[in-house]
This record gives C-alpha cells, structure tokens and sequence, in this order.
C-alpha cells in the first residue's frame, strides 16, 4: 500500500516532498528508543514516533523505513526537516497519540492483508 | 557465488564526543562504501546498524575514537577505539537494558541498552575490551555470505 493513501486516510501532514510519499509501506512499528527501532522495525515499515530530533532520520535511512511519523503534535527541529529531504526520508505529523496512530495503521494494512 | 571482492579495503572514521548533530555520517559513509564495493544489501545492513550503535556510544561516553574498517575478500571488520571512561563491568554492560547513559540522552531514546547487545547480536564474531579510565574497543567481524 502507498503512503499517499495512508497519509490521506490518517490525515498525516507530510513535512517533506511529496515525491516521497509514492513509496510502498510493509508494515509499522512503534517506538520512542532508538536501538530498538534499529534492532526490530522491518524494512518498508513506518515508524511511529514521539523523538523529533535529527538522530531519527539516519535511523530511518539504516533500516530503510518507509517514513517516520511524528505524534502528538510535536514539531521536529529544522535539522531534522532537512536531514530528512536530503536523505529522502519521509517525514509525516499527527496530533494523534502513538496509540491511536498505531491502531489506525494497523487496521488499514490488516485490511489489504499486509498484517498478520 | 560470493560478493566479487578483489582485494581488501581500508579506512578509518573520526569521531569527536557529543557531536550528536553529526551522529551516522561516518556509518552512512561505511554503508555506501560497503555498497560501492559490490557487498550484498543484507550484509550492508547488518554492518551498518552494529557500527552505528558503535558510532553512537562513542558520540555518548567518550571524549573522542576512531571507527577503522576492512573489507577483504572473505569478512568486513569494524574496530571502535575509543578515548572514554572505559566500562567497569563488561558482562552486565552487555546485558540487554542495563546502560550508564545520562538522562538527557536517554530523552533522545538513546541509552536504552541496547547498544552493545545491538553490536553482538549484528556481528559474527564480536570482541570487546576495556580499561576503566583509559577506554573501549570493540571488534566486529561479518563474514561475507555466499549470495
């Protein structure tokens, strides 16, 4: 499934260009420590955050993630932005909760048979 | 049929402590390097996230260190020595969850403990040394797949 359709379902506010939202997402993972994300997101997956600042983005280029979106309404520093665009790392925002994010998403990919 | 590696590869990465800004250039650099040179995308990846984890603990602990890499035709090797306060009890510093990290690097969600388990776990053969007040260094060997 496109992050397009999932940005526009969940209503996230894309920070980056949209170019970047054409990629195909494999699943999520939720996660505010960072070596775990490293150590247990899937490739593809989006990333469901509260850390905003610029460590993220290398995170997401290590793992290959499809994107990282960043709840409760916290804004990411600028460095983070623009890491992200240079990287090519698609930055999303919800004033949603990790929780809510999460089971949306969930629900979404269960039902195109992307979830177990 | 192995990843055509033809001869070895050397190089090394500075580190300086607290620079957090920069935290995985010298990783991402290793990663296109490992990936120029013609090594499978999954043996890139492991190798990646174990000498982020090593770039990062440098970034957190020590004052300064050095990441130095070899790809020769049959393992990669990456070796971080650093310039730091050392680690006093290496087994409980490998267990996952136990970490030394100040507050405000755990609020990046950094200092989970993870590090090091993160290190092994990455690593086919994985060698840790210390001397308390002196520093750390940690030797990773990925072995090459047959692909």
């Amino acid at each position: 499934m496109k992050l397009k359709d999932i940005a526009e379902i969940l209503s996230l506010k894309p920070l980056t260009p949209a170019g970047g939202l054409e990629r195909e997402v494999s699943g999520g993972y939720v996660g505010d420590l960072l070596s775990d994300v490293m150590a247990n997101a899937g490739e593809g997956n989006i990333w469901i955050t509260l850390q905003t600042h610029v460590n993220i983005v290398a995170v997401a280029v290590f793992k290959n993630l499809s994107a990282v979106v960043i709840v409760n309404g916290r804004m990411p520093d600028a460095d983070t932005i623009d890491k992200a665009v240079s990287e090519n790392i698609p930055l999303l925002l919800t004033g949603k909760s990790a929780f809510e994010t999460a089971g949306k998403l969930y629900q979404i990919l269960n039902a195109k048979g992307l979830q177990d | 049929m192995k990843a055509k590696i033809d001869r070895t590869y050397e190089g090394s990465f500075h580190i300086v402590g607290g620079d957090f800004s920069r935290a995985g250039e010298a990783s991402t650099e290793l990663k296109s390097i490992l990936l120029n040179v013609g090594i499978d995308e999954d043996t890139v990846r492991r190798v990646a996230i174990a000498t982020f984890e090593a770039e990062m603990n440098i970034m957190i602990y020590a004052t300064a260190g050095i990441l130095r890499y070899t790809i020769s035709p049959d393992e990669i090797r990456v070796v971080a020595e650093d310039m730091g306060p050392g680690i006093e009890d290496i087994e409980l510093a490998m267990q996952e969850g136990y970490s030394t990290a100040p507050d405000w690097v755990r609020e990046m969600g950094w200092g989970a403990g993870m590090g090091l388990p993160n290190m092994k776990k990455n690593s086919d053969v994985f060698r840790i040394e210390s001397v308390v007040g002196e520093g750390t260094t940690v030797e990773m060997t990925i072995r090459l797949k047959d692909c």
